[in-house]
């Protein structure tokens, strides 16, 4: 008795703040915003429920197409993050050695003990039509007068990739370190190129890593606020920055609600649908790291 | 003759230290050729230069005659069947065999085909859907055997491949790698460090030591004639007993080791006359006899033994059992000598010496032509 008792204790014990974070920070927030968004102001401090919400989202084209603007740039800016963390994490995991190593892997997160609004201000720095580009261009010649590279959609996108990177190299380099490397040799071994090798054993070995980076890359891009607004600024149409009119400008909590609960399902299906494309269950994802 | 695997003064040096040190041997088609070395002593790199993995420092290897340095790993004729295999898990059985002949850009009816006789040859006839995971030890080998097989490589190079398993499976794959190298008439090169693998399955043994051959010949060759100390040493069991010369003559030459133990090592017949010149009185020798050509008689009251040359050619000594280890058909004595040297010997299975205990006295004899003489280097 004594010992289930004890067993049941610390259970519950390791439990408690688990379910006080789910439940005080995830669902009853959640809740209250479905409760908002399915509201609606007919008179002062009178509401009735309804979708109208929902319906004003799909009436206004220029809310579902900010929508859908930001999602598919996110995925862009997922895939281009993908195709440059890749060579970088098979270099730090499977070419370099001992010390390099390491030393490459730290120069990687170092940019990460900045805060991302100081990084973006980095680039502001960098791209505005006085800044240091701009600048050097004119000063060698090559452009006549001032330059502004910043505020379009290119900056954004390099933006995101920057500041999501770290989160596709991490998992890349921890699933390729866990490849042996006698596979490769047998695979050029056998007869195949550099490119077989990489597509028949590489990446196959290395797709739980692959999704589960692109998961967290997707969403924290998806959901990115400071980055899309300071280096696309008025013009980004990013969806965050429309959720953030809604309940800051125009004081318009129950359509904000509404964006919130579109964005996470925007979110959830997109994932969702590239779990189903590549053939991975988000389980052997997430548990092979 | 042609060979089917040259390898002309081949170096490989990692910095200051030289793995692989002029090393030449050829291997003449259809055999099965295995390197013998304890590890580190550069075998596994030999065999990564000729998979291509490795680019030597100097030297060339050719195959059925033609250099392939400049040939890449996935260019060679040449398969390596991995120390630890290598199956590809995210494939099934099928698709490893099938793999290289993919690269190749073979129908796929073909390959259907040769994966099925693959298959069929190495006696798993149903396993082309199964995933790795499920196979066992013995099977995995023969899937990366396989595998290689497929692509009719001119040579085979296998990395050790029987550590991984445990005894039993090993003695069972040892007949059954040779079967399969006879069945598929390829040359194969086979690295272990394993001297009874080695002895069992191979034509031909290299000895390596330290990055050098010491001698290469077939398994009895190095087991009953070796020429070198660390061959006598490394091939089979022996006792060693290191000392100086004290006499030579025409056909023996008398060692005495610290504890004054005399030991008479024969010169073999058909070395040559500077075999004689080679030892002289005073030198630093070291011997080897194998525990199984020391001959047992208990102590009858006639014979007493001092070792003194009584028949020409003959140690005979007198020896106390100090321990018995039974193990079967291989079973040993340890005996001390009355000047405290411990000397193995193999207990015959005719029976006769099943009652012997600890303490019991014997006489033991072995041949001088049985002793194998070198010089002592630092050893």
């Amino acid at each position: 008795m004594m010992k289930s008792d004890s067993k049941r204790l610390s259970l519950i014990l390791l439990l408690t703040p688990f379910v006080l974070w789910l439940g005080l920070l995830v669902i009853i927030p959640h809740i209250d915003m479905f409760l908002l968004s399915i509201r609606e102001r007919i008179a002062p401090r009178t509401y009735e429920t309804s979708f109208a919400n929902y319906a004003e989202f799909f009436g206004e084209p220029l809310y579902w197409n900010t929508l859908a603007r930001t999602a598919l740039m996110s995925i862009l800016a997922t895939v281009l993050t993908l195709f440059i963390a890749f060579p970088v994490a098979y270099y730090i995991a499977k070419i370099l050695r001992g010390k390099s190593k390491s030393i490459l892997f730290l120069l990687c997160l170092l940019p990460f003990w900045v805060s991302e609004l100081v990084r973006t201000f980095g680039w502001m720095i960098l791209l505005r039509e006085t800044g240091i580009i701009s600048n050097f261009l004119q000063w060698a010649g090559l452009i006549s007068g001032p330059i502004e590279l910043l505020y379009n959609d290119i900056t954004v996108i390099v933006g995101l990739v920057y500041t999501s990177m770290l989160f596709m190299v991490v998992p890349l380099v921890s699933t390729l370190d866990s490849l042996d490397d006698s596979l490769i040799e047998a695979g050029y071994d056998l007869g195949g190129s550099a490119f077989s090798v990489t597509r028949e054993i590489v990446i196959p070995h290395a797709m739980s890593g692959i999704i589960s980076g692109c998961i967290v890359v997707f969403m924290l891009t998806l959901g990115n606020y400071l980055t899309p607004i300071l280096l696309g600024g008025k013009s980004s149409m990013w969806f965050t920055g429309q959720i953030y009119t809604q309940f800051i400008t125009r004081f318009n909590w129950e359509l904000g609600a509404a964006f919130g609960f579109l964005l996470l399902f925007v979110s959830s299906a997109i994932v969702w649908l590239g779990l189903k494309l590549s053939g991975q269950t988000l389980a052997s994802t997430v548990a092979k790291n | 003759m042609n060979y089917d695997l040259e390898c002309k003064n081949l170096v490989k040096s990692f910095d200051q230290f030289k793995a692989v040190d002029h090393v030449s041997f050829a291997i003449p088609k259809g055999s099965f050729f295995s390197i013998l070395g304890p590890s580190g002593c550069g075998k596994t790199t030999l065999l990564r230069m000729i998979a291509g993995f490795y680019e030597p420092n100097q030297g060339d290897i050719l195959i059925k005659g033609k250099s392939v340095l400049n040939t890449p790993p996935n260019k060679r004729p040449v398969n390596l069947v991995f120390q630890h295999l290598a199956l590809f898990p995210m494939m099934t059985v099928a698709e490893n065999i099938a793999y290289g002949l993919r690269r190749r850009k073979i129908g796929k009816a073909e390959i259907k085909q040769t994966v099925t006789d693959a298959l069929q040859r190495i006696g798993l006839p149903d396993a082309g859907p199964k995933q790795i995971d499920q196979l066992s030890g013995g099977q995995k080998q023969r899937i990366a055997i396989a595998r290689c097989m497929v692509l009719k490589p001119d040579v085979l190079l296998l990395d050790e491949p029987l550590g991984a398993l445990d005894l039993k499976l090993r003695e069972h794959m040892k007949v059954e790698l040779k079967q399969l190298q006879s069945q598929f008439d390829t040359t194969f090169v086979y690295i272990t460090h394993d001297q009874s693998e080695a002895l069992v399955m191979s034509d031909q043994v290299a000895v390596m030591n330290q990055g050098k051959f010491e001698q290469v010949g077939t398994p009895q060759e190095l087991y009953y004639a070796p020429n070198s100390a660390f061959v006598a040493g490394f091939v089979g069991e022996s006792n060693r007993w290191q000392g100086k010369a004290v006499s030579a003559d025409n056909q023996s030459i008398t060692m005495e080791t610290i504890s004054g133990l005399h030991i008479h090592a024969g010169i073999p017949l058909e070395s040559d006359i500077s075999t004689i010149s080679r030892f002289s009185v005073g030198q630093d020798v070291v011997t080897y006899v194998r525990p199984e050509s020391i001959s047992l008689k208990r102590i009858t009251p006639d014979i007493s033994g001092n070792n003194s040359p009584t028949q020409t050619g003959e140690n005979i000594l007198q020896a106390k059992v100090k321990d018995l280890l039974f193990d079967g058909a291989k079973s040993r004595a340890l005996m001390t000598t009355s000047s405290g040297e411990t000397i193995t010997v193999s207990l015959p299975q005719t029976g006769e010496f099943s009652n012997l205990k600890n303490g019991d006295e014997l006489m033991l004899s072995w041949r001088a032509d049985a002793v194998k003489i070198f010089h002592d280097s630092a050893l």
